[in-house]
């Protein structure tokens, strides 16, 4: 073994035989975000022997302030590939793989079963109960982490017969009542710290030391650097639900996903003029559409100006790529507005179509 | 009285993120309606309720000074 994990070894706490169980170990990371990022590097420099890494989106310019694996160079590339190409610099004795894809009730428990420990990075309530709930299925125990503004929240589920996230927030709230980062902002260090604590925990489970957070939720305020560590009791009942639902979960689907009827691509739109196009993008976002038809509300707002689409026409929210515009159905449907699609291209491609079709006019 | 803190995106209906109430009740459910009539917004939320450091179930009784109000991060 070389010197690379020296600092590791000299450890009595750690050692070779640590070591060893580290290089041995088969982490996944679900999202390789603003919490993805860190556990990630940290991972991979521990020298996780197979680290595997799901996202299915691509780097925005706005990941930059805290998603510290990417740079200038990987905008616009997916966020798993980026990850493993700036990884594999960091340590190439260790063996990475990508899954460019959301997770899914599909894919969660298949994948699940080639993993020893699972860590949620994801930005959304949807994931994370589909990733508790897999973890309940394929037994294997899941390392939490999740943020908002300047608080962040840390826990160890599923892991020696411990509880399960479900036993501390039994069901999800209501979509788009809880904002995300894109919608509301945070603290660029915060998902550092927290994604560091996460990768603490996983290490201590591969390495089989310390207390880790197993029945504990660790709750964490950036601005005043309060650390609050609360007791969850384990539910049975809560297991027992996913455990009856195991028959059929490959056959749910996830919400943001599963409206394909509302889903509209650009050769399926009739009538141009007719619709009304509400664009999600935030304001700083290229291309610019104007239109009188067109309308911009960024999705950080949407909730609060849904008064502001119309009523009768039929509506198709659009964004840079058909995946903020999904969110902005689902919140639209939320509030009971009807005749809404979510466009499957994304504003180039609409861009494009207006363009041609004001040339065929003119 | 009893300190109540609150976390996330609860302080933005509070306005703070801990007080204290005057309560003469028994249960964590009888404190929450204290808590909802002076914030209307929290009614909405979804949260959890610590006592001390455990999280406990509406039917526990109010036995501690401080009260958590914890509601779920998505963001990652």
């Amino acid at each position: 073994m070389n010197n690379r994990y020296n600092r590791h070894i000299i450890l009595s706490e750690i050692g070779e035989a640590g070591q060893n169980k580290i290089n041995n170990a088969r982490v996944l990371v679900i999202g390789a975000g603003g919490l993805g990022c860190p556990i990630l590097q940290y991972l991979a420099a521990a020298g996780v022997g197979t680290l595997g890494i799901i996202d299915f989106d691509v780097v925005d310019e706005t990941n930059l302030q805290r998603q510290i694996l990417y740079g200038k160079k990987t905008l616009g590339i997916n966020k798993a590939i980026a990850a493993k190409e700036r990884l594999r610099d960091l340590n190439d004795l260790i063996t990475i793989y990508t899954y460019s894809e959301p997770l899914t009730y599909q894919n969660a428990v298949t994948l699940f079963n080639q993993y020893d420990i699972i860590v949620d990075g994801s930005d959304n309530f949807e994931t994370r109960y589909l990733v508790n709930d897999a973890c309940i299925i394929s037994e294997k125990p899941l390392v939490y982490g999740a943020i908002f503004k300047f608080e962040g929240q840390v826990a160890v589920f599923n892991h020696n017969g411990g509880p399960s996230y479900r036993c501390l927030f039994p069901s999800p709230p209501p979509s788009g009542s809880v904002p995300n980062c894109s919608e509301i902002g945070v603290l660029g260090v915060l998902p550092g710290i927290i994604g560091t604590l996460q990768a603490n925990e996983v290490l201590k489970i591969i390495l089989g030391i310390g207390e880790q957070l197993s029945g504990k939720l660790l709750c964490f305020n950036a601005l005043d650097n309060q650390t609050t560590i609360l007791n969850v009791n384990k539910s049975m009942e809560q297991f027992e639900k996913v455990l009856n639902e195991k028959p059929r979960f490959e056959q749910k689907e996830l919400s943001i996903t599963c409206d394909t009827d509302m889903i509209v691509s650009l050769q399926e739109i009739t009538s141009f003029s007719e619709v009304q196009f509400i664009d999600v993008r935030e304001l700083h976002e290229e291309p610019k559409l104007t239109g009188t038809n067109i309308i911009q509300i960024p999705l950080s707002s949407l909730s609060d100006q849904l008064h502001k689409i119309s009523e009768n026409r039929q509506k198709i929210f659009f964004c840079q790529s058909g995946i903020r515009s999904k969110k902005a159905l689902a919140i639209a449907k939320n509030h009971h507005k009807s005749l809404c699609y979510s466009l499957k291209e994304g504003a180039n491609e609409l861009f494009l179509q207006l363009k041609n079709m004001q040339h065929e006019n003119a | 009285m009893i300190k109540v803190k609150y976390f996330g995106m609860l302080t933005e209906i509070t306005h703070c993120s801990e007080e204290q109430l005057a309560f003469s009740g028994t249960t964590v459910e009888e404190l929450l309606k204290v808590i909802v009539t002076k914030h209307p917004g929290l009614k909405s939320l979804n949260f959890q309720v610590a006592q001390n450091n455990d999280i406990v179930d509406l039917t526990a009784k109010v036995n501690a000074d401080l009260i958590a109000l914890l509601p779920p991060f998505a963001g990652g």
